[in-house]
C-alpha cells in the first residue's frame, strides 16, 4: 500500500545523514565517552562536537547543553531539578503532559501550580504571568509551540518578566526546534527543553539547555557525566545523531526550507477546507510553527477518521499521539475554547523534512471523500428498529 | 477483540480464509477509575479493557499481521450500561449489563464504526449463529453447536440491520475446539481463563461497585432500607436496602424461621421486600417490556414457544401474545420458579431466536 506520513509531530523517521553519522558509533568507534584511552577518547570527541552543534541550533555555549533520554525527561529535570517543596510554579493549561503532569506530582509533594489559560487563539497572556508571581515562585514553564495546533507562544516578554523577578524560566521548545530559529537568550530563558526524534534525530535522546551559573538537581544519582546534571552513560550514537540533526536544522533554515515548508502545509490546509465546509483550522489566528496544521471536521469522530485514514495508507492522528485511547477531548484545544465535541472532530497533521508535494496531493485527495463518508454516517447511524407495535 | 482466547480465535481464522481483517478493541471501562475506593480492589488485572486484555488483543493482532486500533467507548458505555445498571438494581430489579451492552454498544457503536472505516461486517467472539432465511426474508438468530457456551440469551435485542452485518464465526464450534484452534494458530492466549463476571464489576461484589460508584458521583447511596414482610402482610424485620436483593434469595435475609425463606417480590415503590415459602416462587405468567422480534416481523397471533427467562434456565414451553406497545404477555405451561424483573425473557422455536423483551 502507499503509504504517507504527516504525524512528523509524534515522530520524525531519522534522516539518511543523521544515520550515517550515528553508524560507526553502534561499531567500530565503540567507547565509554569517560573512559581514559582511545576508545574512551574517540567517543568523547563525538559527544563534545555533537554538544557544540546542538548549542549552534539554539544560541547557548556548549557547557549549557545537558544531553537526556529526550523531551520528557529534560521537562522533568528542568521541574523537579528547580522546584522544591514550599514552591510556586506558573505553568499554562496547554503545556505537553510532560509538563502538566510533572507539575501535578509537585503539587503532591507541597508545591503550589498556577496553570495559566490560553485565549481562542490558543496564546497565553504574559500580563498573566505578571499577575501570577508570588514571593515564592520558583519557576515558570511555558512552551515555545504547541504540540498540536503548532501555535508558538510570546516567549520574550516572559523571558523579561521572569528576569524582573528573578525566576527561573524554563519552556518546552520540543515541537519549537528545528521548525523556527531558537535563540535561547533572546528568549531569556534559563532551560530549554528539546527532543532528538521529533527533528529527525532517533527516539531516545534529547538535550535540556541550563543557562550558565544556574544549579540544578539531578533526577539520577551515579556519575559525574554531563557536569554532575544527568548521571548515566551517555547514549553516544544517539547524541552524535542528534547533533547532526541540529547541524542538518540549522542549514536548511540558512536555505530557507522553512518558508518552503509552511507553503506545503498552507496547500494542504486551504485545500481541505477549499473542498469540505463545517471545517477550520484550530489556532489559524495565531502565528505557527510552519509543519503544523489543526483542523476540525464537525459531526465525525477524530478517532474513526485516524482509523479510517491509516487504513488507506495516510498517518495523521487526534493529537498527542501519548494520549491516544483516552477518553478526553485533547486538553489544548478544550482550553482554547472548542466545544468538546468539536475537539474530538480534530485531527493534527504534521509535515516533516522529508514529506513532498505528492504526499500533500495525496491527503488532498483521500482526506475530503473520507470525511465525506464518515459525515454520510452521522450524525448517528440509525439502527432498523424493530420493535411489536 | 477482547484479548479472551474467542474473539482472539475468530480473527485468526478469519484471516487465515483470506478476509481483509481490522483487529478493534472497544475501551468500555476503565478499570483503574473505583479502584481503591472504599470495598473496591486496589487494583484489576485480567479483567476486560485492562491493560493486560488490551495488550493481548493487540499482541494477538501483531501475530496474524492485522491493522489494530483501540476505540473509546467510555462515555457511551457509562451512559447505556453503567447507569442503568445502578438504577435498576435501585428500584428493586436485577439487571443484566451484558445485553445492554450488546445493544448499545457492541452492535450499535461499533458497527458505527466499522462502517465508518469501511468494513463490510463485524465478527465477534459470541456462541451463537446467524443466518439468512430465503423463505421468511429475515435474519434469523440461532443457538450454537455448544449448548453450554450459548449466548443467545444477551443477544435478543438484535435488530434485522445489526444481524445482516454480523458473522458469529464461532457458531458451530464447541469451546474445547476453539481452544484446539487457537493452539493450532500459535496464540498465546489459548489457555487464558473464561471470563465470568460481568466486566466492570471486579470480584463479582456488584453491592460494593454500586456504592463506590455513587460515592464518586459524590452522591450517597440513596435510603432504600425497608421492611420485611412476608407474602400474607406481616412485617417480621427490617432489610437494608432493597438493591441487596434479588428473586429467589434465600441467603442474607437476616430471619431465622424454621421453614426456609426465599424473596418473593422487590418492591420499589415502598421498599418492601416481601418473602415467603419456595411455593410462593412460582409463577405462569410474566410480561416483557421493549420487547425485539427477530425472526417475525409481528406476532398477529399468540406463537407456541420455549422461554427462557434467565442466563442458566432450561427453555420451558409457553404461549406469547402482544399485550401492548412493546409488551408481551408470557404464558408458561408450567410455573416458573423466582421469575425476575430486569432480567430478560427469550422466546425460542427450536434453536431460532424468535425474540425477547425485559421482564416487567
Amino acid at each position: 500500500m502507499h503509504r504517507v506520513y504527516l504525524d512528523n509531530n509524534a515522530t520524525t523517521p531519522v534522516l539518511p545523514q543523521v544515520f550515517e553519522a550515528m553508524r560507526p558509533y553502534f561499531g567500530e568507534r565503540f567507547g565509554n565517552a569517560s573512559s581514559i584511552h582511545h576508545h574512551g577518547q574517540g567517543t568523547r570527541a563525538a559527544v563534545e562536537d555533537a554538544r557544540e552543534l546542538v548549542s549552534d541550533l539554539l544560541g547557548c555555549s556548549a557547557s549549557e547543553v545537558v544531553f537526556t533520554s529526550g523531551g520528557t525527561e529534560s521537562d522533568n529535570l528542568a521541574i523537579a531539578g528547580w522546584v522544591a517543596a514550599g514552591d510556586h510554579v506558573i505553568t499554562s493549561s496547554i503545556e505537553h503532559h510532560a509538563v502538566l503532569h510533572a507539575c501535578k506530582h509537585l503539587e503532591k509533594i507541597g508545591c503550589d501550580v498556577t496553570v495559566l489559560p490560553v485565549d481562542g487563539r490558543g496564546l497565553f497572556d504574559p500580563d498573566d504571568v505578571r499577575r501570577a508571581l508570588r514571593p515564592n515562585t520558583k519557576l515558570i514553564s511555558l512552551m515555545m509551540a504547541n504540540n498540536e495546533t503548532g501555535v508558538l507562544q510570546p516567549l520574550e516578554p516572559v523571558g523579561k518578566i521572569a528576569a524582573e523577578a528573578q525566576i527561573l524560566f524554563h519552556t518546552d521548545a520540543v515541537q519549537a526546534a528545528a521548525k523556527v530559529p531558537i535563540d535561547v537568550r533572546r528568549i531569556g530563558c534559563d532551560g530549554l527543553s528539546i527532543s532528538g526524534h521529533k527533528i529527525h534525530a532517533a527516539q531516545g535522546v534529547g538535550a535540556l539547555y541550563v543557562k550558565k551559573g544556574t544549579r540544578i538537581q539531578p533526577l539520577f544519582h551515579g556519575g559525574r557525566h554531563e557536569r554532575s546534571r544527568r548521571a548515566g552513560t551517555e547514549n553516544v550514537p544517539g547524541i552524535v545523531g542528534l547533533g547532526r540533526a541540529a547541524q542538518l536544522a540549522k542549514e536548511s533554515f540558512e536555505r530557507g526550507d522553512d518558508k518552503k515548508m509552511a507553503a506545503m502545509r498552507d496547500r494542504l490546509e486551504q485545500g481541505i477546507l477549499a473542498q469540505l465546509g463545517e471545517a477550520g483550522v484550530n489556532g489559524a489566528v495565531a502565528t505557527r510553527v510552519p509543519n503544523t496544521t489543526n483542523i476540525h471536521f464537525d459531526h465525525i469522530e477524530g478517532e474513526s477518521l485516524v482509523i479510517a485514514l491509516d487504513l488507506k495508507g495516510l498517518a495523521v492522528s487526534t493529537g498527542a499521539a501519548c494520549s491516544s485511547g483516552a477518553i478526553e477531548p485533547s486538553h489544548v484545544l478544550i482550553a482554547m475554547g472548542l466545544r468538546p465535541e468539536q475537539a474530538r472532530a480534530s485531527i493534527r497533521f504534521s509535515l516533516g523534512k522529508q514529506t513532498t508535494e505528492s504526499d500533500i496531493d495525496f491527503a488532498l485527495t483521500l482526506v475530503p471523500e473520507t470525511v465525506g463518508r464518515l459525515r454520510e454516517l452521522s450524525p448517528k447511524y440509525k439502527s432498523q428498529v424493530n420493535v411489536v407495535r | 477483540m477482547s484479548g479472551g482466547v474467542d474473539s482472539s480465535t475468530v480473527a485468526a481464522m478469519l484471516c487465515a480464509e483470506g478476509h481483509n481483517v481490522i483487529g478493534l478493541t472497544m475501551q468500555l471501562w476503565n478499570q483503574r477509575r473505583l479502584a481503591g475506593r472504599e470495598g473496591m480492589p486496589e487494583a484489576v488485572h485480567g479483567r476486560c479493557c485492562s491493560l493486560d486484555d488490551v495488550y493481548d488483543a493487540r499482541r494477538v493482532a501483531q501475530q496474524i499481521g492485522i491493522p489494530y486500533y483501540v476505540v473509546n467507548h467510555e462515555e457511551r458505555f457509562e451512559r447505556d450500561v453503567v447507569r442503568p445498571f445502578v438504577e435498576e438494581y435501585l428500584s428493586g430489579r436485577t439487571p443484566i449489563p451484558c445485553s445492554l451492552c450488546n445493544n448499545h454498544l457492541k452492535f450499535d457503536q461499533l458497527l458505527i464504526v466499522a462502517q465508518q472505516i469501511g468494513a463490510e461486517r463485524v465478527a465477534t467472539g459470541h456462541y451463537a449463529r446467524v443466518s439468512y432465511d430465503d423463505v421468511r426474508g429475515r435474519w434469523l438468530l440461532k443457538r450454537p453447536a455448544d449448548a453450554s457456551k450459548d449466548q443467545t440469551y444477551f443477544l435478543f435485542g438484535l435488530t434485522q440491520e445489526q444481524l445482516s452485518r454480523t458473522l458469529f464465526p464461532l457458531g458451530d464450534m464447541t469451546k474445547p475446539q476453539v481452544r484446539k484452534l487457537a493452539h493450532r494458530h500459535g496464540l498465546a492466549i489459548a489457555e487464558k481463563p473464561d471470563s465470568q463476571e460481568i466486566c466492570f464489576v471486579p470480584g463479582g461484589d456488584y453491592k460494593r461497585f454500586i456504592d463506590a460508584y455513587l460515592a464518586e458521583q459524590g452522591g450517597k447511596l440513596p435510603d432504600t432500607s425497608g421492611q420485611l414482610v412476608t407474602t400474607s402482610g406481616e412485617v417480621i424485620g427490617e432489610h437494608t436496602g432493597i438493591h441487596n436483593f434479588t428473586v429467589g434469595q434465600r441467603k442474607g435475609l437476616g430471619i431465622a424461621t424454621g421453614s426456609p425463606l426465599y424473596v418473593i417480590q422487590v418492591s420499589g415503590a415502598d421498599k418492601q421486600v416481601i418473602v415467603g415459602g419456595d411455593e410462593h416462587l412460582y409463577s405462569c405468567t410474566l410480561r416483557t417490556r421493549r420487547t425485539n422480534l427477530i425472526s417475525v416481523d409481528d406476532l398477529h397471533k399468540p406463537a407456541r414457544v420455549k422461554v427462557k427467562i434467565r442466563h442458566r434456565h432450561e427453555p420451558a414451553a409457553a404461549t406469547i401474545a402482544r399485550s401492548g406497545e412493546g409488551e408481551m404477555l408470557v404464558t408458561f405451561d408450567e410455573p416458573q420458579r423466582a421469575i425476575t424483573p430486569g432480567q430478560a425473557a427469550v422466546f425460542y422455536d427450536g434453536d431460532v431466536v424468535v425474540g425477547g423483551g425485559w421482564i416487567a
